[in-house]
């Protein structure tokens, strides 16, 4: 079903190419763990970028509600961590041997019933991706099948990340309350605190990052993906041409969800914890703004622009706290009035051309005659 | 869950946790009016609307302040023109960002929500930095204070009377400028449509800057009113702000009456449900509720019937 003869065209195949290089070889060889484990917290928001560029920038449907999925996979993947780090020997201290410590001081006295199902690995790896998919279905199907859309859906999603926030907060004795999840340690048997298996959860992460970004690729290229566009153009020729449009919308919306859910649960066993402080509005609405910042439209941007807002709120809020909300309201602003496709918009509008003219010129001049100045653009 | 209370309780309790939800009511219908007015009228979505709920409440600090300083004889009067001031300061800031930032977007709604978004952040730490991260409260003059025996169970706090009564003003003069004065018909022709009213010689542009402006200040009048209730913080706009779409939302975007009747549904569900839930279950079950209603009528309450 592939439209294009080629996966990649050349622009887009050196843009992969440099960021394999950039994750694979640069980042690992020239930061020191410390730093490496901060780059792979903010690859983490990538994952739900690239989702959001497939359901925002292609499908045009806003969710501000990714904090919810990301939540999702990342308390799937802490409540498997957390049974495991409450073995009976571990908890011998508590009145309840066996449980998570907070449960013991909500005094809660037996596992609940959805707790059970994570002491399973496997089960945990399918629930990190089933639960927030079939999530995601529920309110992509009770919405795009009556048609709520744009502004209103947005709205919804936001208020979805509200109720999740407060029901966490609210629920301790289940939940962890506002702390979180805290004190994970070992994945299956191995222990993840150490430099060693940061090292390698990188990599684990980057490979995962690759295969989300060539999945995106592959929806993107295919019919589906053009089908997502004209949908975002004009909704009722596409409804009017036969195709069901709620159902496109809904595939869109849960893959975007299901690719944050696997960012959230890498996020957890990166940072060892997972808290509703990553799962309400402002988060969410965060993860909005590094798409926006990269290019909603542009699967790379979205690496980027996490990449790069990240590194720029680590440094500046460690350097200038107070300069921070300033500067990040203020590129908000200015991404929105000045560039809307972003970095990577930046980059088609100014950079591409120049170097296309620039290889043009040099290629030009041994006088083969053709010229390559109008090669496709990178998206 | 009804069963240790009896009969005489259950009704005094209803009494008062309605009461508590009219005040409730009053803030939601203040913020919401505001909102309804630029969202439900304009078609911006201003995520910024709890920052000018906030920069009213911080103008109504700083007037009491200074009363309290400078003239303490007229003290008791003083939230009569604090109220005003906060109109003043948060419909200036709001038609200042409408000149600066919104009428750039007014074809492309998601995207003001994300700049009004920075905006806020920006409000933020400008409230941060002026006047500190932590909460301000507001000395009430004598006469709010105290509260009144309605029963020998019931009894209702005056401010809260007081910020009720001034709810009820606020609606109605909006009301009456949006239904009945000459601007108000202009509003209502630039929202119908856009190049006829400007055929027929409405300045839009003029419109649309006095509408944002009012919204605005209206948030700045329900941020005065917020300080008889509680404390202002930087943040606290945020916390509203959500409640607060919802119920511009669930009433129906366009709607005034829908507004107000949302408001009420919501804050009376939410007071009566958290006397015998959690505060944070209540929250939930009343969100759960709007979002469900809200998937099965998206128009929401009470939508106009328009042909598209």
């Amino acid at each position: 079903m592939i439209i294009n003869s080629r996966f990649f065209n050349r622009s887009e195949l050196i843009g992969f190419l440099a960021l394999a290089l950039l994750l694979f070889v640069i980042l690992p060889l020239s930061l020191d763990i410390f730093r490496l484990n901060l780059v792979a917290k903010y690859l983490t928001y990538a994952f739900v970028g690239i989702g959001l560029v497939l359901c925002w920038g292609y499908g045009g449907i806003l969710s501000l509600g990714q904090g919810v999925f990301f939540g999702l996979g990342g308390y799937c993947m802490a409540m498997y961590l957390k049974l495991e780090a409450s073995s009976v020997e571990n908890t011998k201290i508590q009145s309840t041997p066996g449980i998570p410590d907070f449960m013991d001081w909500n005094q809660l006295t037996q596992l609940p019933f959805f707790w059970k199902p994570f002491h399973s690995f496997p089960i945990t790896l399918i629930a990190i991706i089933l639960v927030p998919g079939i999530f995601a279905f529920i309110i992509g199907a009770a919405m795009f099948k009556r048609r709520v859309g744009g502004v209103y859906f947005a709205i919804i999603t936001q208020a979805i990340a509200a109720i999740m926030t407060i029901l966490i907060v609210g629920q301790q004795g289940y939940t962890g309350g506002i702390n979180g999840i805290t004190d994970l340690r070992t994945l299956h048997g191995w222990d993840i605190r150490t430099d060693h298996a940061k090292f390698i959860l990188y990599f684990v992460e980057v490979v995962l990052l690759f295969a989300c970004i060539v999945a995106a690729q592959f929806i993107r290229l295919t019919k589906l993906g053009r089908i997502l566009v004209a949908m975002r153009e004009q909704e009722d020729r596409v409804r009017f041409s036969g195709y069901s449009v709620a159902n496109f919308k809904i595939f869109a919306f849960c893959a975007a969800a299901i690719f944050a859910a696997i960012g959230g649960a890498m996020f957890t066993l990166e940072v060892g914890f997972m808290s509703p402080s990553f799962v309400g509005i402002v988060p969410s609405i965060e993860m909005v703004i590094y798409t926006a910042v990269g290019g909603r439209m542009s699967i790379f941007g979205a690496v980027w622009g996490s990449l790069l807002v990240n590194f720029a709120k680590t440094s500046l809020s460690e350097s200038f706290p107070q300069l921070w909300l300033f500067g990040l309201g203020a590129l908000f602003i200015a991404v929105v009035l000045a560039f809307p496709n972003g970095l990577s918009g930046i980059w088609q509008d100014h950079v591409q051309p120049r170097i296309d003219r620039l290889l043009a010129a040099r290629k030009s001049k041994p006088g083969n005659g053709f010229s390559v100045a109008d090669g496709a653009p990178a998206e | 869950m009804f069963g240790d209370y009896s009969l005489s309780d259950l009704g005094a309790i209803f009494a008062m946790q309605g009461f508590a939800g009219l005040i409730l009511f009053s803030v939601y219908v203040l913020m919401a009016l505001g909102l309804a007015i630029i969202f439900g009228q304009m078609g911006v979505i201003n995520m910024a609307h709890g920052e000018f709920m906030i920069l009213g409440a911080y103008v109504t600090w700083m007037t009491s302040s200074a009363f309290q300083q400078y003239l303490p004889s007229l003290f008791p009067g003083y939230f009569f023109i604090a109220m005003s001031l906060a109109f003043i300061a948060s419909g200036a800031l709001g038609m200042l960002v409408e000149w600066a930032l919104i009428r750039h977007l007014y074809k492309r709604p998601l995207d003001t929500l994300l700049a009004t978004w920075g905006l806020s952040l920006i409000l933020q730490q400008a409230y941060r930095s002026v006047f500190g991260a932590r909460e301000v409260g507001v000395e009430l003059p004598e006469w709010m204070m105290g509260s009144k025996q309605v029963t020998d169970t019931i009894e209702v706090p005056i401010n809260g009377i007081f910020v009720m009564g001034l709810t009820v003003l606020i609606t109605l003069a909006v009301a009456y400028i949006l239904v009945f004065s000459r601007w108000g018909k202009q509003v209502r022709a630039v929202v119908q449509n856009r190049v006829m009213a400007g055929a027929v010689g409405i300045n839009t542009e003029k419109v649309d800057r006095y509408t944002f402006g009012l919204g605005c200040g209206i948030a700045g009048v329900a941020g005065s009113a917020f300080t008889m209730i509680g404390s202002t913080g930087p943040t606290a706009g945020q916390l509203y702000i959500v409640d607060t779409f919802l119920v511009v939302v669930f009433g129906g975007a366009a709607s005034l009456v829908g507004t107000i009747a949302s408001a009420f549904t919501i804050s009376q569900a939410q007071s009566t449900m958290e006397f015998f839930l959690s505060g944070s279950m209540a929250k939930v079950l009343t969100l759960l509720a709007i979002v469900a209603i809200l998937m099965m009528r998206p128009q929401g309450l009470f939508a106009l019937k328009v042909r598209k």
